[in-house]
């Protein structure tokens, strides 16, 4: 470091005695944080999950190393969204053990947030309130961070009111971003959006993973969705994995991934 | 918003260039759209008007007796005959001294039963059903037993508006919180908010409008219980300065004191207006400009 710095001086000394400064001169960029966080690893151990007499979720085995994008396809009624609340510690399972890192989850998980499929916004809040809902340490300037990354950074001082369906779902994106979260749960965000807007937080969703690499689990009942997103898709049906299958498809991806994404789908829609 | 900001930046330099008629078109209707905005907030104030000049005229020709209703004039008299010897400001403000003193008395108390009963269960198993009963007495039924309690003096007449507003704002005050989304009570749980936080950022925000609806509907019970209160014992107000008018026969001075209690009523629902105004900016019904709406 201090051999790049020293050259640097150089340059600068140089570029001062020949000509303008204005022109060449700047002060040090102040210390950014870390772009990437930590990604949490999460595993489930012969997790149960009844409803009175009625079991969502049967011994269920799975493994998400951390830093995974991982896609949870089902019908409606298939233990998806069940999955989602034991994970975030909304809900305790029947009998198994859900760890997010090393932390048996118990109560709700401060390193676990959860995107639900409505944005859930505080309409009396601004969006700036809103993202920083918690507000934690120095929230002001992580907000600001936040909703730049979900290309927001010019509406904080709006209302959700004024908001369009996939602003707001972005909005959400972003107070769900604001405390770097290890894992971050995705409920069907995407449902309710036009298919162009869905596209768009796609393309979105990705880069903000890419770039943070925490891991993801994705909800969905859209197979398209998941082999345009995944790393790994689970089909979950009656309360059991019925396929859990890779998807090593270079990103980023189109709908024209060609015969082996086709083939994925096809495989995917058949267990589901 | 910036597309169409840009293509209307677009289209101006063109309407800018054509001749000046266009721009006389456009001051006439300015003109119009102010005369028009003019007629409009006049228009309110027609009804009143008219019956008042027609009041006057029937005073004026004898059809009207002054002691059923006085002229407009011999009231406008009245009103600045009591402003001169002080007694109106006297008494409007004493009446008003009451009824703030017991709006925040009795809306301090129902806004507080309504918060502790909204948010926790046990205390609506043990407070509620008892609430709805004495709710259910007309609390002007009681003022024999308040005139044993407290004599004629300032407690009574402050006691009975803080019964009459407590409820409204008890009631509205519980159902507000009870209402409260459920999904962003979830999400804040989620989201790590304490008990507090939660309170302050989700439940009371929530619950506000409803709350607000309370404050208004106490206000209208607050007069109308200040009223009575005044009108059987006072020797200050503008109950005790109607009744002893009445024992005078000045009808004049009575109706002043009917426009008094008018005038105050009105204002304060005034008040209650520009405090939803404030408090509900957020609410899409109270966000005048239409713009941002993406």
């Amino acid at each position: 470091m201090t051999e790049i710095f020293a050259a640097s001086d150089a340059d600068i000394a140089a570029e001062v005695r020949a000509a303008d400064i204005r022109a060449t001169f700047r002060p040090p960029a102040p210390a950014q944080p870390p772009r990437r966080w930590k990604g949490e690893a999460l595993r489930l151990s012969a997790v149960t999950k009844s409803f009175g007499a009625r079991p969502v979720l049967r011994r269920l085995d799975l493994d998400v190393p951390a830093g995974q994008f991982l896609v949870v396809v089902g019908r409606s009624g298939g233990g998806k969204t069940t999955l989602m609340r034991l994970i975030c510690g909304l809900d305790t399972p029947t009998s198994g053990d859900v760890f997010v890192g090393e932390a048996r989850v118990a109560g709700l998980m401060p390193q676990v947030r959860l995107l639900f499929q409505d944005p859930r916004l505080a309409p009396w809040q601004r969006v700036l309130g809103n993202v920083g809902i918690a507000r934690g340490p120095s929230w002001r300037e992580e907000v600001y961070a936040a909703l730049k990354d979900v290309g927001l950074a010019d509406r904080g001082r709006d209302w959700p009111s004024v908001l369009s369906g996939g602003q707001r779902q972005r909005v959400a994106l972003a107070r769900a971003l604001v405390s770097r979260p290890g894992v971050l749960l995705l409920d069907e965000p995407f449902g309710a959006l036009d298919a162009l807007t869905r596209a768009e937080m796609h393309r979105l969703t990705e880069r903000i993973w890419t770039e943070h690499g925490f891991t993801v689990v994705l909800i969905t009942h859209d197979v398209a969705e998941a082999v345009a997103l995944a790393d790994r898709v689970v089909v979950l049906r009656q309360g059991e994995i019925a396929l859990d299958v890779a998807v090593d498809l270079p990103r980023p991806r189109t709908e024209a991934d060609g015969a082996e994404a086709t083939d994925l789908r096809r495989r995917i829609l058949a267990a589901v | 918003m910036s597309p169409p900001a840009r293509s209307e930046a677009a289209v101006l330099p063109a309407s800018a260039a054509v001749p000046s008629a266009a721009a006389d078109t456009i001051e006439i209707r300015q003109t119009g759209a102010r005369a028009a905005a003019v007629g409009r907030a006049l228009l309110p104030w027609a009804l009143p008007l008219g019956v008042l000049a027609i009041w006057q005229a029937a005073a004026s020709l004898g059809l009207l007796s002054s002691r059923v209703l006085p002229a407009p004039s011999d009231v406008a008299l009245a009103f600045w005959q009591t402003l001169n010897d002080g007694t109106l400001v006297t008494n409007i403000s004493v009446s008003t001294g009451r009824a703030l003193t017991g709006l925040a008395i009795g809306g301090g108390i129902g806004f507080a039963l309504g918060v502790v009963n909204g948010v926790w269960r046990p205390a609506e198993t043990a407070f509620d059903s008892t609430l709805q009963m004495l709710r259910n007495v007309p609390h002007l039924a009681i003022i024999p037993l308040v005139i044993l309690w407290f004599g004629i003096g300032e407690e009574a007449k402050i006691f009975l508006v803080a019964v009459g507003v407590a409820f409204p704002i008890y009631l509205n005050t519980f159902h507000g919180i009870r209402t409260v989304d459920r999904g962003l009570v979830e999400m804040a749980r989620v989201y790590g908010l304490s008990n507090a936080a939660l309170f302050w950022r989700i439940v009371l925000p929530g619950a506000l409008p409803s709350v607000l609806v309370g404050l208004r509907y106490a206000l209208g019970i607050m007069w109308l219980t200040l009223i009575v209160a005044e009108t059987i014992s006072s020797t200050e107000g503008i109950g005790y300065m109607t009744m002893n008018a009445r024992e005078f026969l000045q009808t004049d001075v009575v109706v002043l004191g009917v426009l008094a209690y008018a005038l105050l009523g009105k204002l304060a629902d005034s008040l209650t207006r520009a405090i939803e105004q404030r408090a509900l900016a957020w609410h899409p019904a109270y966000q005048s400009e239409a713009g941002g709406v993406a």
